[in-house]
């Protein structure tokens, strides 16, 4: 007792004392909240999966079926993964408005919010690839132009062009162009594939090179019209037919002119 | 005489006594061009050629034709330090470091487009009017003969810079080249040095694109020109113009002036169009390397059709005797353009054999007073315009929101359907304005004034044509077809029966014409009114 009461009665008592409450407090706050946002987390996960699957229910399962097992017309969404979801519906393409060749690009129908909440019930069917988050997408900084370009000519060009402008497939298909497309939507779709596309998996082009081939749609979408008009950046067509309407009329014109004066 | 004309004289007289101009100027500086806005479509062609030669000279200080490996340091970003050849690279600092190179360049290019639409335009003109006729046959084998180096030339202009859309160009070229049978890999090995792509072959169609075909466009130039000067220009038909006389204006000053400011409108244009729309950009394109293609890879214009034929083409192979022969490229790319060429280099022989006639003419014909050359000639059109649209059927189908497959149906159908349509209706079109020429002639001009005759019966004042234009719709002669015997006069089939039957049969189409309104038929109308 004498003991407790000398220490009691130290110098260091209540420093200690205090560190001691403050480390108890401390600790005691941070399970206390990290188990409430844990709760908290799971259970907003779980509105938002219910929000979702209200909006499915409406706007997609008339196609998808009513637990997105897909359908005739649809495929199934089950394992699709939160990407493709966001992909879709993000850039406009689902709901889609004409069935006849392929999704196209549009004013998106939900908002980002119900966009999220879409892509959380899809991804809650089964796992698949996630949306990939901002600190990834930091394709100013982990991208390089030059390699984009290569890597883009090697895989993507032969259906998106050149300059990115889009082109033909078969059937009335084809690929966009990726001009004004946000860059999560471009890394998403070269991970879910959608459409005529394939998957370019993390072994085909890594996570750094799809942030490269980022960074060169972005630098050529942003690049000046060097040289003048750019003609659509098609390639020669465009070239052809400016010859012979405006250089070979102006031409005529000007020889027309030219006889006429001599009369 | 003033001082100024004693100096002028003093220095006309120094260079005539050492070279004997003058004489020779005197008879040519005064010789007389006719003129029509349709004659200076040629002129476009020499002065795009001129534009072609100073522009292209220009480049080649910088170009530096090898496919040696280089690492670009240059200064557009989305190509620094990458592999590529030195002419890529060399083209890029013509673009992007030398001064006015991009300009330069982009006039090259738009010189070599215009260079091809100028001749395409000119043929059309020679064609649809009959200029090609006796004595100018061969000028018009010449021209044809510009006209097929015109396309190699620019195939290998294109070709040159070796970036990702010429290499699959050259690509497509050396696959023309092997589905030569038998020899073709053995041809494609010999052009490119080896495997494709090589090194070699960059450097040698340099050769042959800044030396060989420019000496051998110059001379055929020349020559082309001088026979024009020699035989005369033809003029078209109408008072005071004959089949030995050339009416119009005098070399010195009047065409002198003209086609001198023509020139310069000429590089005006093409300089304009350097300057604002950009041509050929490479650096977008990227380096050649067999492993990229590119969507919309397309020729220019002037190969557009070849390339529409090879898409068109379905996929036919056979295989014998351990080869295979691909059909689908060698129709389309080797046979077709053969025989298109050798039949429009023909042509005036063919058109004279048909119809017999063996004169010379110097007057032109108006293209609806020969029904027959006017309809072959849409219909030779509507094919090469048919094939043109299928070489973009990629753009096309996506500007326009259709399949590429309905593109290729209808070029497929389209080809073989349209071109005799267009035969029919031109021909058909000709008759009725040649009906329509013969009315205007007996008749006189409708002049949309009605006026009630004291019987009550209204009727449209028509009035009679002036004398010149009535001479111009009526002085063109109508042939009349051969008729070729085919027995002999004792009643027996003749040698040669045959062909002679061929012939007349080609001749009576040929000479299918509304009879044009004759001297007594307009003055009985006339007696009558």
């Amino acid at each position: 007792m004498k003991r407790l009461s000398r220490l009691r009665r130290h110098r260091a008592a209540g420093p200690i004392l205090l560190i001691f409450a403050l480390f108890t407090i401390g600790t005691t706050f941070q399970v206390a909240s990290a188990v409430n946002s844990e709760t908290q987390s799971v259970a907003d996960r779980a509105v938002t999966i219910e929000e979702g699957k209200q909006l499915f229910l409406k706007g997609c399962s008339s196609c998808h079926g009513l637990n997105a097992e897909g359908g005739e017309i649809a495929p199934s969404l089950i394992g699709v993964g939160a990407a493709s979801v966001d992909f879709q519906v993000g850039t406009g393409r689902m709901p889609m408005a004409d069935m006849s060749t392929q999704a196209m690009r549009k004013k998106p129908v939900y908002n980002a919010e119900e966009v999220n909440a879409l892509a959380t019930y899809v991804a809650s069917l089964a796992p698949g690839p996630e949306v990939p988050a901002d600190e990834v997408l930091n394709y100013e900084r982990d991208g390089s132009v030059a390699e984009g370009g290569e890597l883009f000519r090697t895989n993507c060009a032969m259906c998106h062009n050149f300059a990115a402008q889009g082109g033909a497939l078969t059937q009335g298909k084809y690929a966009p162009t990726l001009m004004g497309v946000e860059p999560k939507h471009i890394y998403e779709a070269m991970i879910t594939g959608p459409q005529s596309m394939p998957v370019f998996s993390d072994k085909t082009i890594t996570p750094e090179e799809k942030l490269s081939i980022i960074k060169w749609i972005k630098a050529a979408e942003s690049e000046p019209q060097l040289g003048g008009a750019a003609l659509g950046r098609v390639g020669p067509v465009t070239e052809g037919l400016l010859v012979w309407t405006l250089g070979i009329g102006l031409l005529i014109g000007v020889a027309v002119w030219l006889a006429m004066k001599a009369r | 005489m003033t001082a100024r004309e004693r100096i002028a004289g003093n220095v006309a007289g120094y260079v005539d006594d050492r070279t004997g101009a003058a004489k020779w100027m005197k008879k040519n500086l005064t010789k007389v061009f006719p003129d029509h806005w349709s004659f200076l479509l040629g002129e476009i062609c020499l002065y795009s050629f001129v534009i072609l030669l100073l522009s292209g000279t220009f480049l080649t200080f910088w170009f530096d034709p090898s496919q040696r490996e280089v690492i670009y340091e240059g200064s557009y970003e989305p190509l620094s330090g990458l592999k590529m050849s030195a002419a890529y690279a060399s083209t890029l600092d013509i673009s992007f470091e030398v001064r006015g190179g991009l300009l330069m360049r982009q006039i090259h290019h738009w010189a070599a487009l215009i260079f091809m639409v100028g001749i395409v335009v000119h043929l059309l003109r020679v064609y649809f009017t009959g200029a090609f006729r006796k004595p100018r046959e061969f000028n018009w084998i010449i021209g044809v003969g510009l006209l097929t180096l015109g396309i190699v030339e620019g195939f290998l202009g294109y070709s040159l810079p070796d970036d990702l859309l010429s290499g699959t160009g050259i690509r497509i070229a050396e696959a023309i080249i092997q589905a030569l049978p038998l020899v073709g890999s053995y041809i494609a090995f010999f052009a490119f040095g080896g495997a494709f792509p090589g090194e070699a072959f960059i450097p040698r169609i340099y050769t042959v694109h800044v030396l060989l075909l420019p000496g051998i466009f110059l001379a055929l130039i020349t020559v082309h020109l001088m026979l024009v000067w020699y035989q005369k220009h033809t003029q078209f038909p109408g008072p005071g113009r004959t089949e030995k006389n050339v009416v119009g204006y005098p070399l010195m000053p009047v065409y002198m002036a003209k086609a001198g400011g023509f020139f310069f409108i000429v590089f005006g244009v093409t300089a304009f169009l350097g300057a604002v729309a950009s041509i050929n950009p490479i650096w977008l394109y990227g380096p050649y390397t067999p492993g990229q293609i590119s969507a919309g890879s397309q020729p220019d214009w002037y190969m557009g059709w070849l390339d529409g034929l090879v898409r068109m083409a379905p996929p036919i192979e056979t295989h014998a005797f351990g080869h295979t022969i691909s059909w689908n490229i060698l129709i389309p790319g080797l046979i077709l353009p053969g025989i298109m060429f050798t039949g429009l280099a023909l042509y005036p022989f063919i058109e004279s054999w048909a119809t017999g006639d063996k004169r010379e003419h110097h007057l032109l014909d108006r293209p609806r007073n020969t029904p027959n050359r006017t309809a072959i000639g849409a219909m030779a059109l509507t094919f090469t315009i048919v094939s043109l649209l299928n070489g973009g059927n990629d753009i096309i189908a996506t500007t326009f929101h259709l399949t590429i497959n309905q593109m290729m149906w209808f070029s497929r159908i389209g080809v073989l359907v349209l071109p005799p349509l267009a035969f029919i209706i031109t021909k058909r079109l000709c008759l009725s304005l040649q009906r329509a020429d013969r009315d205007l002639v007996l008749h006189g001009r409708e002049t949309g004034r009605l006026v009630r005759m004291p019987s009550g019966e209204f009727v449209e004042v028509h009035e009679p044509i002036s004398p010149e234009k009535a001479w111009l719709l009526t002085s063109h002669e109508q042939l009349a077809p051969l008729e070729l015997p085919e027995l002999d006069g004792a009643g027996v089939r003749r040698p040669g029966a045959l062909k002679n039957k061929l012939r007349n049969r080609i001749s009576r189409a040929t000479a299918t014409a509304v009879p044009k309104a004759t001297e007594t038929e307009r003055r009985e109308l006339e007696g009558h009114h």
